[in-house]
């Protein structure tokens, strides 16, 4: 570890912890309706978008009604992006990467679709090598604004429920969701993809460019428009990557500074919505609660990484590497990352991108050291609440909220309440399931991979001897169940011989497993979620008395982040054991 | 029932177009006027011939001659060698090294022989390529595995790493002199001016971007071809 790491670390800490609150601000005034500086460029569009869609705004609708519109509105989007990804053989630019590019089967393109509309990202595709540039921007660019939309006015939804006082209603899907875009996501995106550009990050419709290097061997480099697309995806927690090493591709991710941006995009809306929260419940210390449990819980998070990475690996120890950082190297377990990122950039993005359910990489987890690989593992564990996916980060941490307000209340003897609102059997329920079912679809599918032929098919023969070859397949479920996206990448779920998709097959299994996982693990508990939001819309409220449980204080930090590692590692303690803490803690290689 | 699928297939379309075409066109075209250059890949050019992306790594190699002077073949192509003149960069995971056109990790584990394998191979190459043919080390200081800098011996993340690390560079520039009758001095020079520093000083790892570096090196005309 150096200084310079450590300073890179705090100096993004401090700037996420500037920015968050004023983002969180300006959401809440977009979703309670009042004026910002953009109403008057947006106000227009905003309406004729109602008309086109055939929406009115203004009604309002109960949770049913709310989760109805999702579902629905998610099911549509499902077809077209199938449709588009399926045609393109027929599509314009189709024979940009220098041959023609026929569509990915239909299994990849299960999974492919399934995890974008659901946010997840996963890359069993191939990037530059599976799809046209009509794919990435008509296909995909197009659910990475909905589907982080949707995830984002779940939460706001909840938001509502929990500050109603007066009506069931948690408002108007199609208006929540255009307000999202137009208002939060289409503005800081647009002004982001300039930003990178400006650094480097390539955006053109030319074809891949052939080129003789100097000393005469031929290279291709694959082009296309990139810097919209990274905008969006590392703003929307996407992830999916335009290339297929993601953000570790210098034309996604060209230098120092570009990675510390994308890492802020990530952040931003998850960390700004606990502000938003706080605002439209009408207290700060509520939000500053949550927030305080989230960075306590990343900042160890890092911490972990980072020493693991800078330590080194079993493998390169013994193939007589000094991993300690010496004059202009950077020392540590370089395998499977960047010069320009190092150390530290590597394993914070690692994280940033493992708390949330982004899914963005800039280094190969699979590369990462036992430890360090067991911190992503970790993050994954806690279901996505420290910080989280845009708005799934929010709405699943407030349903662990309520779970502390109900352990807290059993262990002080009160009738459990939050913000004035009674816990009740049925919001409890409700909450109970909405947080169980992502960590038993990850194990359930796990263990269906593990004990089948057909699942251990996908293992990586390349380097994942013992403990990996586990590692990888829960890694694969738990991320996708999670709508995360990051893998340990050898695990296989495609095999494409050549660029364009001719001769290349997936593998069903896998793809089919995955995809159901992604769509079972999003919309179930959207849901609860949802439920939960109705169940605490329009419910009294008590006033506070001497004897009610205080929700923003220390004592219910430590509370919160207690429950948070509880349920984790009492649903996953005996799966990280057989894979990464096996590694980590012997050093062992295994062929 | 009806209505709510009419809304919701309407509403996808509207966005389609809006935000699978509108917006990437037109972050596209404002890059293109804006940002030309850069938003076209930072394509460099030698003597009005593009040969290569100052962002994307690219191999430096040179075909082996065998002992009757001819090019060695193997499976019909030519088999090559590291040009001990240029500057290399990291090892690729891609297929072949330094693929642009089909990025890829290597996803060595870290604890597999494999990743072993990989590493020993690599770092008997490094060596290798920084012993002269009389068996004397170029630089003096690098013996073993425990002088090699991690970034010679560990694969790139993206396959195409534009950069070697400032130690990495620092080793190497005692072979390039050598070879191409240079002054350490000058090659270190060099060296320095192609050196990215971290952006605004803080962020990320100052790394040597090895086509501009291998570009100024056959300009100052000594041993290019």
């Amino acid at each position: 570890m150096t200084v310079n790491g450590w300073l890179q670390i705090l100096v993004f800490c401090a700037v996420l912890i500037a920015i968050a609150p004023l983002l969180g601000g300006y959401m809440a005034k977009v979703y309670t309706g009042r004026r910002v500086f953009l109403t008057r460029v947006v106000a227009l569009p905003e309406r004729l978008l109602y008309r086109a869609m055939g929406v009115d705004p203004k009604r309002e609708q109960d949770w049913k009604s709310y989760a109805k519109s999702l579902i629905i509105f998610s099911l549509a989007g499902w077809l077209i992006l199938y449709l588009v990804l399926r045609t393109q053989s027929i599509q314009p630019w189709n024979n940009y990467g220098g041959v023609a590019f026929h569509a990915a089967p239909w299994n990849v393109t299960f999974n492919t679709t399934s995890s974008f509309l659901t946010n997840t990202n996963w890359q069993y595709y191939g990037g530059e090598t599976t799809l046209t540039y009509f794919s990435q921007m008509v296909g995909l660019t197009v659910q990475n604004f909905a589907s982080a939309a949707v995830g984002i006015v779940v939460a706001i939804a909840l938001i509502r429920g929990i500050a109603n006082r007066t009506s069931s209603n948690i408002g108007n899907f199609y208006s929540d969701m255009v307000r999202t875009i137009l208002y939060v996501l289409l503005p800081l995106a647009f002004i982001s993809a300039l930003v990178l550009m400006s650094q480097g990050v390539i955006d053109n419709l030319s074809h891949y460019v052939s080129v003789h290097g100097i000393s005469g061997i031929a290279q291709t480099i694959a082009m296309g428009p990139v810097a919209g697309q990274e905008a969006i995806k590392e703003l929307g927690t996407n992830g999916g990557g335009f290339f297929n090493v993601n953000s570790a591709h210098p034309f996604e991710n060209p230098n120092g500074f570009t990675n510390f941006y994308e890492m802020l995009l990530v952040l931003a809306i998850p960390a700004g919505l606990v502000f938003t929260y706080g605002k439209m419940v009408g207290s700060r210390r509520q939000a500053l609660a949550v927030f305080a449990t989230m960075f306590v819980l990343f900042f160890a998070a890092v911490t972990v990484a980072y020493a693991a990475e800078a330590h080194g690996s079993p493998a390169q120890h013994a193939a007589g590497l000094h991993t300690q950082v010496v004059a202009d190297s950077t020392g540590g377990n370089l395998e499977g990352k960047e010069q320009r990122f190092g150390i530290a950039g590597s394993a914070l993005f690692d994280v940033v991108t493992t708390v949330t359910s982004c899914g963005a990489v800039n280094s190969s987890i699979e590369s990462f050291t036992g430890l360090g690989g067991a911190v992503p593992f970790a993050n994954l564990s806690a279901s996505e609440v420290i910080f989280g996916g845009v708005g799934t980060g929010l709405y699943s941490i407030l349903l662990y909220v309520l779970l502390a307000v109900f352990l807290g209340g059993l262990m002080v003897g009160r009738t459990p309440e939050y913000l004035g609102k009674k816990i009740e059997a049925r919001e409890i329920k409700l909450v109970a399931l909405g947080l169980l079912i992502t960590p038993l679809t990850a194990l359930f599918s796990t263990a269906l991979a593990t004990a089948s032929a057909a699942g251990r098919a996908s293992i990586s023969t390349v380097a994942a001897g013992g403990p990996q070859g586990f590692s990888e397949t829960f890694y694969a479920y738990l991320s996708q169940a999670n709508n995360n996206g990051s893998a340990f990448a050898g695990y296989t779920g495609f095999i494409q011989p050549a660029a364009g998709n001719a001769g290349s097959h997936g593998v069903t299994f896998a793809d089919l497993l995955g995809g159901f996982t992604a769509l079972f693990a999003r919309y179930a508990p959207i849901l609860f979620a949802l439920a939960v939001a109705g169940a605490l819309a329009g419910k009294r409220v008590s006033p506070v008395g001497l004897g009610t449980m205080r929700t923003d204080n220390a004592t219910f930090v430590v509370l919160l982040i207690g429950v948070i590692i509880l349920v984790g590692a009492l649903t996953f303690f005996p799966a990280l054991l057989l894979g990464p803490v096996v590694q980590a803690l012997t050093g062992h290689l295994y062929h | 029932m009806r209505r709510d699928l009419l809304i919701a297939f309407r509403s996808i379309v509207v966005i389609t177009i809006l935000f699978g075409l509108g917006y990437p066109l037109l972050v596209t075209g404002v890059g293109q006027v804006i940002f030309p250059g850069k938003a076209d890949g930072s394509l460099i050019k030698r003597d009005g011939k593009v040969v290569g992306s100052a962002l994307i790594g690219q191999q430096f190699y040179e075909n082996v001659i065998g002992k009757n002077g001819k090019v060695q073949m193997s499976k019909g192509e030519p088999v090559t060698q590291p040009d001990p003149r240029y500057f290399q960069t990291r090892p690729s995971g891609t297929v072949p090294a330094d693929n642009a056109a089909g990025s890829s990790f290597a996803n060595y584990g870290p604890n597999s022989t494999v990743t072993l394998a990989a590493l020993q191979s690599n770092i008997a190459g490094y060596l290798a390529l920084n012993t002269a043919p009389d068996k004397r080390l170029y630089d003096p200081h690098v013996t073993s595995a425990a002088g090699v800098p991690v970034d010679a011996a560990d694969t790139s993340a993206s396959g195409i790493d534009p950069d070697i690390s400032v130690a990495n560079a620092t080793i190497q520039a005692y072979r390039v002199a050598a070879v191409r009758h240079l002054s350490l001095v000058t090659v270190d020079r060099l060296v320095a001016q192609y050196t990215t520093a971290r952006s605004l000083g803080l962020l990320g790892e100052p790394g040597v971007d090895v086509l501009e570096l291998n570009l100024a090196l056959d300009r100052t005309g000594k041993g290019s071809h």
